[in-house]
């Protein structure tokens, strides 16, 4: 298989105009005639569906969750990049471009990103027409603030819940769209596979989580926007739910998935308690500007830390990177966190966690200051721990928190399966090794507001689709496939339940795949989750029946899925033999300790394809090529 | 901590259900009340018996998903807070905690603790938009917006669609979550274009699913999460005077 | 025409005959209140006979009097729909509510006190208005009112109701205002501070009547 990546020629500002005008056009009359299906409403496939039904096509939109507007893009709190330069500050689409491709570590395609920032100020234009109540200074127009990776201020937010705002601003055209007839939205529905026929995608089945029931519904071509895998850890700053099923299955129908092992773990969130805990909650990146971190340069410590003097605190990273920091960028504060605790500065009852100490800025601002900056996460911090910030400094770790890696996909989109496209944080497009701030939401909208909308078009102008229904043989068998699975599951009748593997394999993704990645520790790794994989299929327990709702049933599906996806991560993270991004390998480091990357052997995005149960996915090559942002080994000294 | 919890079970929709008493035991003080249910239903499980079901996703008061009366209380006894958010530190130890699903005939339950609030949804679908095409959109600075409405706009805004409102309040009535939405884009030029029709179309779909007429006794306001005032309300009601004037 | 029967027959339009109406009694209340202070006047009644004796003979006040009436039922009519309403959005009730946690008792017991109020007004009705229009004995309004307030029973049974009318306008007048719309900082205070004249100056004024015809006659 060759992988054809489909970027056009000329000149990069020139791409995507001359590109759009070389895609072939469905009659405005004709489009209704196609029907589409967008699994998933974050805000990747709510803006998908509802600028798809916009153009005319006939829209199916499904999710697992009860409402469109609870997908987990509402959970994003920072905000939303635009190169608009409001601020005047010397931004421009190509400086956001570039921004981009270097925080990425130079692993993402130069085409897509350009793209990307291209069509990134319409989408500010859009959410503002919808009346999306994004901050704004005293004169009426809208703020900006600065976000890691970029030195202007290009940031649009909407107090800590921009990703909220963005959401119930996509889910609003998608009720427009609902209403106006142009979409069906079908909710608590789980996709669990994909349908081919001629070896174009043409339909998936889902199970109505309320009955039960397994469904079949057909289309002239399926948009998956099913979120990222960070919960292959368990413990993530994702929702509960998120899961990589959607996405897995259709790999598993020959999708191939890329860059798996790019994950990115964010340093500032708040450290697990307890063996109860069921998820990790971000603290805002914004927190670095004014906190200072901090361990006690004695081992072990266990002294509180407001009775630990001045002259007996590490202030780490101001010590390593004395031009950046506490502001050095997520992967390099994460991993400095990390390698802190493994040699038992860390603190708390676990020993898993540094300070973030406020008590040197309210010294200086003053506390009301500090409480309008940062009031609410402040809150949040107390809320959940118990402990004051104000007056205690705040312990935090590094916690997963985003997949670069995904399903591959083309310039136009669309994954290796023909009429199978991917949006969102589930295709592995923009963001290289490592994706900046601010920049995931505006990748979801693009995909869906701005790029989905025209290049779909072309495969459904371009394609001849023989008319399927539900009773022809490639949707009954798969129909029964995904029905033996889930007897199978039923049946097993053992004595551990789904949470308890699930925890067992976030455990070997943390210990062995996680900020700090080693050859012997990934081989083992490689050992274990199969182990794992066959344990689970022999001793998982799931009461209940499959003819009702059963989060149970529901959770052993997506963590069966995760089992395998876990292991490609580890295989992906095997191969790549350098240092980049989000992906750190011990043995690739300069001698400071910093990530090595190695731009001679690994500059190409890996896109593995599924060869069957037991058998050793095939790796391919999208081999990288920088015409105009130059790689180079970044340095925060 | 140890708890004794009253549970309302339920199989499905058509069940008649009632209450279960469990015991949940050695449950960190620093455990959400989600997590609580967590363990309890770990247990439960290992029993082969099935566990309680209930909505939630973010477990971090976002996404609106959870949300149960715990304690004669929609979403537990603190202010300001969704259920995920709190803390069993907010119970005393061997407190009996009632918990019951939200009770309002446009909600009904599917199974134990959760609910369907697809009429929300629809309600939404009735007008809670700005007709604007991707694509068609001018400048985002083209209008600007004075920052005390923008704000005002983002108060309303914050809903998070959880129905706590419509639990609460003694009537069922949706007005507050149906206020934010009027009172958002009406606030905001952006939505002044459709306000007549919306507020109509809203209020309208409203009382076909069968929320109760409120009678402002802000008891919604009270049990929001996001603290979501009532005089949101009194603008959907003076949106509602206007478009019936007009 | 269709436009406004959707108007009234929507929750919200409903809602706002309710406070108009519930307006409108209030303004009646004050006027009434007005006249009935006639009756503390030391010329055992003559300034308020006078009154009375316009009230029912003028003929410009019968319209007036049928719209007040009106208002009334239109008032406890809607009143009871809306609670029936309500009742129906929430027909399974909570095995614990701990509802005074997040709502003044004042507010959810508006169709209790409201009830309370219309027996009143019945019996409150018969008493002076049916029984001088339709069975005229000669006796003036003034002794008619005399003489009910000599019986204690009856003095308790208003002074009761009134203290309902009183709760009913605690919530009922601020209440009025929210459902038209009118509610920011500056009018909330004026509106709370004019609701003090309702649910208490002229409750006290109403209930220091019966007592006044007990003690000083
Ligand atoms: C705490 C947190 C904070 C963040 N903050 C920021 C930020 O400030 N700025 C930024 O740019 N990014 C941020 N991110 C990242 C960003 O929020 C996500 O990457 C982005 O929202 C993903 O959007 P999406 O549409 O791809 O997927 P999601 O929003 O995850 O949506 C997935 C959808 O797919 C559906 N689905 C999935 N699988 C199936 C299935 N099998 N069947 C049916 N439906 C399915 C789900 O129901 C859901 O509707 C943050 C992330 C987290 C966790
Ligand atoms: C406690 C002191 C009160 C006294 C002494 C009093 C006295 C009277 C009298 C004498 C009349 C007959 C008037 C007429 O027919 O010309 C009357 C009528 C009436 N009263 Fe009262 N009243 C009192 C309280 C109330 C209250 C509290 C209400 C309202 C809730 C009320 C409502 C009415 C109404 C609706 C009528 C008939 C309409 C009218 O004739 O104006 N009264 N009252
Ligand atoms: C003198 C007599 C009365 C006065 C002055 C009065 C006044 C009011 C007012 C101002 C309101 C507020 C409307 C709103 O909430 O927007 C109200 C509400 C209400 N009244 Fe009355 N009312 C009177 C008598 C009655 C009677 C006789 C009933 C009989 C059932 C009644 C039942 C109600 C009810 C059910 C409500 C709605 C409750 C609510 O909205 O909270 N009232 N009233
Ligand atoms: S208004 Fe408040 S209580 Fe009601 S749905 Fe919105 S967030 Fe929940
Ligand atoms: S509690 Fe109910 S009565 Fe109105 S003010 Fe809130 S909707
Ligand atoms: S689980 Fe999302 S709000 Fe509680």
């Amino acid at each position: 298989m060759t992988l054809n990546s489909k970027i056009p020629s000329g000149p990069i500002e020139k791409q995507w105009d001359s590109h759009r005008f070389n895609l072939k056009l469905v009659n405005p009359a004709n489009k209704r005639r196609y029907h589409i299906i967008v699994v998933g409403t974050g805000l990747a496939g709510a803006s998908a569906a509802a600028s798809l039904a916009e153009l005319g096509y006939n829209v199916t939109s499904l999710c697992y969750h009860e409402s469109p507007r609870r997908a987990h893009s509402i959970a994003a709190q920072g905000g939303i990049n635009a190169p608009k330069n409001y601020a005047n500050d010397g931004d421009s689409v190509y400086r956001l471009f570039y921004d981009t491709i270097k925080g990425g570590d130079y692993r993402a395609r130069e085409a897509n990103v350009y793209r990307l920032a291209q069509v990134s100020g319409s989408i500010i234009d859009q959410c503002v027409a919808q009346g999306v109540p994004f901050a704004r200074e005293y004169g009426g127009l809208l703020d900006n603030r600065s976000f890691g990776g970029a030195q202007v201020s290009r940031t649009f937010y909407a107090r800590g819940q921009t990703g909220q705002q963005l959401l119930l601003g996509a889910y609003s055209a998608l009720c427009r769209q609902v209403d106006a007839g142009q979409v069906k939205f079908f909710p608590r529905r789980e996709m669990l596979d994909l349908v081919l026929v001629d070896g174009q995608a043409r339909g998936i089945i889902a199970r109505d989580l309320v009955t039960g029931k397994l469904e079949t519904y057909t289309c002239d071509a399926v948009v998956l926007a099913t979120g990222g895998y960070g919960n292959t850890f368990y413990l993530s700053t994702m929702a509960k739910a998120s899961n990589a099923t959607a996405a897995w299955r259709a790999h598993r129908r020959g999708a191939l998935f890329a860059n798996p092992c790019f994950t990115q773990i964010h340093p500032t969130c708040i450290p697990v308690g307890g063996a109860y805990q069921s998820k990790l909650t971000l603290m805002s990146e914004s927190l670095r500007n004014d906190g200072r971190i901090w361990v006690p340069k004695k081992k072990s410590d266990t002294r509180a830390p407001n009775d630990i003097p001045e002259s007996e605190r590490d202030y780490y990273l101001e010590r390593l990177y004395p031009s950046f920091g506490n502001l050095v960028p997520r992967d390099v504060a994460s991993r400095r966190a990390k390698e802190m605790c493994d040699n038992g500065y860390g603190v708390g009852q676990t020993g898993q966690a540094v300070y973030l100490d406020f008590a040197d800025a309210i010294k200086r601002l003053g506390k009301e200051i500090i409480g309008e900056k940062y009031g609410n996460l402040l809150d949040m911090y107390h809320e959940i721990t118990g402990e004051d910030p104000y007056k205690v400094p705040m312990r935090i770790y590094p916690a997963v928190h985003y997949t670069m890696g995904g399903i591959w996909v083309d310039y136009n989109l669309m994954s290796t399966i023909p009429g199978l496209y991917v949006l969102g944080e589930a295709n592995f497009s923009d963001h290289g090794a490592n994706r900046l701030g601010a920049s995931a939401l505006m990748q979801g909208l693009a995909d869906g507001y701005f790029i989905i909308p025209y290049t779909i078009g072309d495969y459904l102008a371009s394609t001849k689709f023989t008319p399927v229904n539900t009773n022809d043989a490639a949707f009954t068998s798969t129909f029964s496939e995904v029905e033996q699975r889930i007897k199978k599951l039923i049946s097993v009748n053992g004595k551990r339940t789904v949470d308890e593997f699930h925890r067992s394999l976030g455990k070997i993704m943390w210990d062995y795949v996680g900020m700090g990645r080693n050859k012997a520790g990934l081989q083992k790794a490689l050992q274990l989750i199969p182990k794992l994989r066959e344990e689970f299929w022999s001793d998982v327990k799931i009461v209940g029946s499959s003819n009702d709702m059963n989060n149970e049933l529901e959770k052993a599906g997506r963590v069966a899925d995760f089992l395998e996806l876990g292991e490609l991560l580890a295989r992906d993270a095997l191969h790549r033999e350098e240092s980049c991004g989000g992906h750190f390998r011990e043995e690739y480091q300069t001698e400071e300790g910093e990530a090595k990357r190695d731009d001679e052997h690994f500059s190409y995005v890996a896109a593995w394809e599924f060869a069957g149960d037991g058998k050793t996915p095939v790796m391919h090559k999208e081999p990288l090529a920088f015409e105009y942002v130059k790689p180079s080994q970044r340095s925060y000294k | 901590m140890h708890f004794t919890l009253n549970v309302w079970r339920q199989k499905n929709r058509s069940d008649t259900g009632g209450f279960v008493t469990y015991a949940a035991k050695d449950i960190p003080a620093d455990a959400s009340f989600l997590e609580m249910l967590d363990v309890v239903n770990a247990e439960l499980v290992k029993k082969g018996e099935e566990p309680i079901a209930f909505d939630h996703d973010c477990r971090e008061g976002i996404c609106g998903s959870c949300g149960m009366m715990v304690n004669g209380r929609a979403h537990g006894p603190n202010r300001g807070v969704a259920t995920c958010e709190l803390r069993m530190r907010s119970f005393q130890d061997n407190d009996t905690i009632v918990v019951e699903p939200w009770r309002a005939t446009p909600f009904p339950v599917i199974k134990d603790l959760v609910v369907d609030r697809s009429a929300f949804d629809r309600i939404m679908q009735a007008g809670g938009f700005v007709s604007v095409k991707a694509g068609s959109a001018p400048d985002a600075n083209a209008i600007p917006v004075p920052k005390v409405i923008a704000d005002e706009a983002f108060d309303a805004a914050a809903c998070i669609g959880c129905g706590a409102c419509v639990a609460a309040c003694k009537n069922g009535s949706a007005m507050l979550f149906v206020s934010a939405k009027i009172s958002q884009l009406a606030l905001l030029p952006q939505g002044h274009a459709e306000r007549p029709q919306r507020v109509e179309r809203m209020i309208s779909q409203m009382d076909v699913e069968g929320f109760g007429a409120c009678s402002n006794t802000e008891a919604c306001e009270a049990e929001c999460p996001k603290e979501i005032s009532v005089s949101h309300i009194a603008r959907l009601n003076r949106e509602y005077l206007k478009a019936g004037l007009g | 025409m269709n436009k406004t029967s959707t108007f009234l027959q929507s929750s919200v339009g409903k809602k706002i005959i309710m406070s108009l109406s519930g307006l409108f009694l209030c303004s009646f209340l004050v006027i009434h209140l007005y006249i009935n202070l006639f009756l503390f006047k030391q010329d055992n009644g003559q300034s308020f006979d006078v009154y009375a004796e316009f009230m029912a003979t003028y003929p410009l006040l019968r319209p007036i009097e049928i719209i007040l009436f009106a208002g009334f039922i239109l008032h406890a009519v809607i009143g009871v729909w809306l609670w029936l309403q309500n009742r129906r959005a929430r027909p399974v009730r909570y095995k614990m509510n701990e509802a005074s946690e997040n709502s003044p008792l004042a507010s959810r017991a508006t169709f209790i006190t409201g009830t309370a109020v219309f027996i009143f007004l019945i019996i409150h009705i018969n008493t002076f208005f049916v029984q001088s229009r339709f069975f005229p004995t000669g006796i003036t309004m003034y002794e008619r009112v005399a003489g009910a307030f000599q019986n204690p029973m009856y003095d308790a049974f208003y002074i009761a109701a009134i203290g309902f009318l009183s709760y009913h306008l605690k919530h009922g007048f601020q209440s009025a205002f929210q459902t038209l719309g009118i509610r920011n900082r500056k009018q909330r205070f004026l509106i709370d501070t004019i609701a003090v004249i309702f649910w208490l100056f002229i409750p006290i004024g109403f209930a220091a009547m019966p007592l006044y015809f007990l003690w000083f006659h």
